[in-house]
């Protein structure tokens, strides 16, 4: 290592920090729309992805559908059970401590693996190829094909949902609610319905993270792992931001990447929750969330 | 029917045993635990002592969580740290082993109260997030340490009692059981001192119990050392009980075990946190019971894992929706049904 630091190395682990990022800030995203309509930190998150990832499996893999009809079927079945987990679990919970409906998606999260290990046994499987193969570059560097296109369907769906979240009917409820849900109530929103939509377009968002996820890196019941970044990231980013989320989604990804490839695939973990502590300590609200003033 | 008790001073209504029916049946238990042992066959023996480590931490964890309101999914974390902390002094100190599970509590303690140090600023969620992060930490050392013996960890000798090896769990039942009960003791008394009495405070609103004159980082401060110092005993017995420590002994799952026992059992309650640990414990076993006797015996192992961790996550939402103060309510509103028979409540 006499010539120096050694830039291309350096852009290329960026690089594929950033495309790990934008999955990240995705299912980043799906947290914050769940938190802004309904107050619930939904655990689960990683999962929900899980089962998603696994979803999509069966329908490639053991019913033999064609790789565009299982990936809109395996996002409208997620959606589906979205909706569900919201109606049995989470509705019932209204108007209890943040911390009980926190520790029903804990009892969720266990739920769901315990489902899949059932189902599909713990052993780890591969998701079908279904993106193409061909490696990216990017100027000099090179970048893992799956990464690449991870990175832009994720950044497609994210400016999907910012833009129905911005013009659709059912977005501008959402934020409605997601600001003052009395107020809301009031202006005839109905409420209950918005926490159904903001659960069953969360489940879809993870449904398309959990594809990608299970495509990079293979599907096992343990990949609800992803869930806990997924955390660090919109603790990072503040849990009522939607900014946050994308901007956390990408600073975590970047340190995950620069830690495996500087210090060692022991240090990832680490080097995020590091992050956590530090941002918490310096900010305990995030770096873009509201900061709640609280009177007696 | 019973009549109530009528209490006639505030020693009387302080009491933590207030009627003699009480004391009768505390005897009669404490009897039963010691007359335990010697009618009981060795598995009963080993979940005996294994549910006793449980109620100590949950214990532990009740007094933040339930009784602070500090949400805590750290526990594990601070239980490896004791557990560590004991095997490090057995090894390489041989120390006697009362001191050693006192260093292993203090150990914890002490972890316990930099864990809690941003509990002042960072509030309910978010804590509960970046005790995650203590316990990534604290399984990140375990496993890069020197002193702790990397991932294959370390293993202990039994635990001497002048000259006796305590090396089976009969042995054990004798150390582990009645430290146990001397720490739920200690956890119901604390609830009757100033000290108790400003973490219910804070629980149930902190800016008030500020107001009322409770500096809040010191008894905050102070319930996450107790707590922790609960789960580093607990995880110096579990040392003690097991004998190898490694990294993986104490995961997060583990954690939001202990969470789920004292939600099932019933938050801010002593006897919650008894009948928790004791339910969470046993069901596993009773799993085992029960896909044992089923006809498809051929992959009864197989479908055991996956069937335990639905039967544990079913649990903690079933109880939150259902029962949200847990075993001790239902416990209490069947007490009360005898007491108050042939009237209805």
């Amino acid at each position: 290592m006499s010539e120096g630091f050694d830039w291309l190395f350096f852009f290329e682990i960026s690089l594929a920090g950033l495309g790990s990022g934008g999955l990240l800030a995705l299912a980043g995203l799906a947290l914050v729309i769940i938190y802004k309509a309904t107050r619930v930190v939904n655990l689960a998150i990683g999962e929900m992805l899980m089962m998603s990832a696994y979803l999509f499996f069966a329908l490639t893999a053991s019913m033999n559908l064609p790789v565009w009809v299982a990936i809109v079927g395996t996002i409208l079945s997620s959606g589906v059970l979205g909706a569900l987990i919201e109606r049995s679990m989470i509705r019932p919970m209204l108007g209890e401590s943040p911390i009980s409906t926190f520790m029903v998606t804990v009892g969720l999260s266990s739920v769901l693996v315990g489902l899949v290990e059932l189902i599909w046994t713990a052993d780890p499987r591969r998701l079908p190829e279904f993106m193409p193969t061909d490696p990216v570059l990017l100027g000099p560097a090179m970048v893992a094909p799956k990464v690449f296109y991870g990175f832009l369907i994720s950044a497609a769906l994210i400016a999907v949902v910012l833009g129905v979240f911005r013009f659709w009917r059912g977005g501008v409820a959402l934020r409605a609610t997601a600001s003052d849900q009395a107020a809301a109530y009031s202006m005839g929103i109905n409420v209950p319905r918005v926490f159904s939509l903001s659960w069953t377009v969360a489940a879809m968002i993870a449904a398309v993270a959990g594809i990608v996820v299970g495509a990079i890196g293979g599907i096992s019941s343990t990949m609800g792992v992803f869930g806990l970044s997924t955390l660090v990231v919109v603790i990072v980013g503040g849990l009522d931001s939607v900014v946050g989320a994308l901007l956390g989604g990408l600073l975590v990804g970047l340190v995950e990447a620069w830690a495996g490839a500087y210090l060692g695939g022991e240090y990832k973990v680490i080097a995020t929750f590091s992050l956590l502590l530090l941002v918490l300590l310096v900010r305990p609200y995030g770096l873009f969330g509201t900061h709640d003033i609280e009177r007696l | 029917m019973r009549i109530g008790a009528a209490k006639q001073s505030y020693v009387d209504d302080a009491a933590l045993f207030d009627t003699r029916t009480q004391r009768v049946w505390l005897g009669l238990g404490l009897a039963a635990l010691c007359a335990f042992p010697f009618v009981a066959n060795e598995y009963w023996l080993y979940l005996a002592c294994l549910i006793a480590i449980n109620v100590a931490s949950a214990c532990g964890l009740n007094i933040l969580t339930g009784y602070t309101g500090l949400v805590s999914l750290g526990q594990a974390a601070f239980m490896g740290l004791g557990a560590y902390t004991v095997a490090v002094m057995e090894t390489r100190l041989g120390t006697p082993f009362g001191l050693n599970l006192l260093a292993g509590g203090l150990v914890a303690m002490a972890g316990g109260v930099v864990v809690g140090i941003p509990s002042l600023r960072v509030k309910g969620l978010y804590l509960a997030i970046s005790t995650i992060a203590a316990s990534v930490l604290a399984h990140f050392l375990f496993s890069n340490f020197k002193l702790t013996g990397g991932t294959s960890g370390l293993s202990l000798q039994p635990a001497q009692f002048f000259g006796i090896a305590l090396d089976t769990s009969f042995r054990l039942y004798w150390l582990i059981v009645p430290l146990a009960v001397l720490m739920l003791l200690g956890a119901a008394n604390l609830f009757r001192t100033r000290i108790g009495r400003a973490f219910i405070a804070i629980r149930d609103r902190d800016i008030s119990a500020e107001v009322l004159g409770i500096p809040l980082l010191r008894y905050k401060l102070m319930s996450f050392g107790l707590s922790s110092f609960y789960a580093g005993v607990a995880g110096g017995l579990w040392a003690y009980f097991f004998r190898v420590v490694t990294p993986e002994s104490f995961p997060l799952i583990m954690s939001i075990f202990f969470l789920a026992a004292i939600i099932v059992g019933g938050m801010g309650s002593i006897l919650g946190c008894i009948l928790g640990a004791v339910f969470m414990t046993l069901v596993p076993e009773l799993l085992k019971l029960i896909v044992g006797w089923l006809p498809m015996s051929a992959n009864a192992t197989l479908v055991l894992s996956p069937v335990r961790t639905i039967v544990f996550g079913a649990l903690i939402i079933g109880f939150l929706i259902f029962e949200p103060h847990g075993l001790a309510e239902m416990w209490r509103r069947v007490r009360r049904y005898f007491h108050l028979w042939p009237f209805r409540t």
